[in-house]
């Protein structure tokens, strides 16, 4: 047994010098079956279950920076289920699934929390098309709740239920629904693919695309030539500058995504409440802050930062919903780059090149679907062949007239 | 941000409203033989570059004029603004 109690002891008399990495760190070999580029969680994922599902393990992950460094360790670490559209809800359900198994499955904590999530509603129209929601879900055999304003009242008694512009009127819950420990996902994934002959290669950045007759046989690395048969983009917030270099334009805009943490609280919230109309959303960390966020900023960018009046906004909208939330100060923010596509929906699909594949445009909801993104990804890899539940998310939807639009936004990609 | 506006002078960007790439100016030819390629590519896929970018703003909260903005997606560093009537204009797309 790698921990224990008595390690932890004898470590702490010993200066915490026995511990070693969970993970190589190989220099890169010359071919792979699969090069996987991005060491993000959906990265990590899909090479951890290439491995253990498929068992195809010639396979190296490329990261530019550390693995993790990128959005599975900056956000706002929500799982749910609660979607509405065929091409998206099957989906979202397998990775629950998926989450729910996950600690057992790689053996790692990820201190996966199914506190509840919750969706207020402030109008008979609201309602109505929550109510909706909530049958989809069930239809994918997923969970869900409606509570009227007297339960949520006694319930979460903190909520300004008679706020003038949006009276909670109730919610709808999914109960299956919480929060995970998120770098621990990073970390749970990678030990297990390592450990499975994976070769995680970090420091190692995609510089090009080795492409002859239509056909990717590698890649161009920081760290010299890789070739492989198959080439798995995978690298979200960053997917038009990589696909750019294969000479492909994507259905997709980058956006920054803000996100705060107060100091720590004592327990005032039992599970994740949003509030869509204002704008908002919160839960608790297991440390005690509270962690919300809300609107995109709006305007293209890969600054990893964000502007005030998207702040203030955030703020507002948390002032009106829970006003007890202006007695917390706040700790730290911070702003991570989305893959904002036409749709709002992401992409699990080959390209036009073949051998070359996509996994992107996860929009600021890609922290939820990781399981299923690498489990469906590592599916397509494997059998050149859609998983059951990502039939949908083509590149080529938009052109057939398929798009996935849960708001009904349209190609207005900072709206969804 | 600030967008210093050609005619109003500089302006918070929260009075403003994003759209896109500048490109949505030259909206393809209707007519043209690919045109269902054309607009498909014009209406869903994006360059989307990190570094230098014309994009569309709205004033709303102001005079209610289209801008084309060059700022940097890097930084956020806005490098030029004009009018969007005239940059249509200098491209035969506008009366």
């Amino acid at each position: 047994m790698r921990y224990s109690a008595l390690r932890i002891l004898k470590e702490g008399l010993t200066g915490n010098k026995g511990w070693k990495p969970v993970w190589r760190d190989p220099e890169p070999k010359s071919e792979y079956d699969v090069v996987i580029i991005g060491g993000g969680g959906h990265g990590l994922a899909t090479a951890y279950y290439l491995a253990k599902e498929y068992g195809i393990t010639n396979v190296a992950v490329l990261e530019k920076g550390w693995i993790g460094s990128g959005n599975v360790g900056r956000n706002t670490t929500i799982i749910r289920s609660n979607y509405l559209l065929p091409g998206n809800e099957p989906f979202y359900e397998l990775s629950l699934k998926l989450w729910e198994g996950l600690e057992q499955d790689f053996n790692y904590n990820a201190m996966i929390s199914q506190r509840s999530i919750l969706n207020l509603l402030h109008s008979d129209g609201q309602r109505d098309a929550f109510i909706r929601r909530g049958n989809a879900m069930f239809l994918a055999g997923a969970d869900a709740e409606y509570a009227d304003a007297d339960q949520l009242r006694a319930e979460l008694p903190f909520l300004d239920f008679d706020n003038a512009r949006f009276p909670i009127k109730g919610g709808l819950y999914q109960r299956r629904g919480g929060t995970v420990r998120h770098d621990a996902v990073a970390w749970g994934f990678a030990r297990g693919a390592d450990s499975r002959g994976v070769d995680i290669i970090q420091n190692c950045e995609v510089t090009g695309f080795d492409i002859e007759g239509g056909v990717c046989r590698g890649v161009e690395t920081s760290r010299g030539p890789i070739r492989a048969r198959k080439v798995a983009m995978c690298v979200a917030g960053s997917s038009s500058r990589v696909a750019a270099q294969a000479g492909m334009r994507l259905p997709i805009e980058s956006h920054v995504l803000q996100a705060f943490v107060t100091e720590g609280l004592k327990p005032v919230l039992p599970g994740v409440i949003t509030f869509g109309a204002g704008h908002f959303y919160v839960s608790q960390s297991d440390k005690g802050g509270l962690v919300f966020g809300g609107d995109l900023d709006g305007y293209n960018s890969y600054a990893q930062r964000g502007n005030l009046p998207v702040v203030e906004d955030v703020a507002e909208g948390g002032m009106a919903i829970m006003p007890m939330i202006g007695r917390a100060r706040l700790l730290r923010s911070w702003g991570g780059v989305m893959d904002m596509s036409m749709d709002g929906s992401p992409f699990i699909d080959r390209t036009h090149i073949a051998g070359l594949y996509f996994n992107g445009g996860w929009c600021y909801g890609g922290f939820k679907a990781t399981p299923a993104s690498g489990w469906c990804y590592a599916h397509l890899l494997a059998r050149d062949a859609p998983h059951p539940v990502a039939t949908e998310m083509r590149l080529d939807r938009f052109a057939r007239g398929h798009m996935i639009d849960e708001k009904g936004m349209g190609n207005q990609p900072n709206l969804h | 941000m600030i967008i210093n506006h050609p005619l109003l002078g500089p302006r918070d960007a929260a009075e403003f409203v994003y759209l896109g790439d500048a490109a949505l100016i030259d909206r393809p030819d209707w007519q043209a033989k690919d045109a269902a390629e054309q607009f498909h590519a014009y209406g869903y896929l994006r360059d989307n570059p990190a570094g230098i970018h014309q994009e569309l703003w709205y004033h709303e909260q102001g005079d209610r004029s289209w801008l084309v903005v060059t700022r940097d997606t890097l930084t956020h560093e806005i490098t030029d603004v004009q009018i969007a009537r005239d940059v249509a204009r200098s491209r035969g797309r506008s009366a």
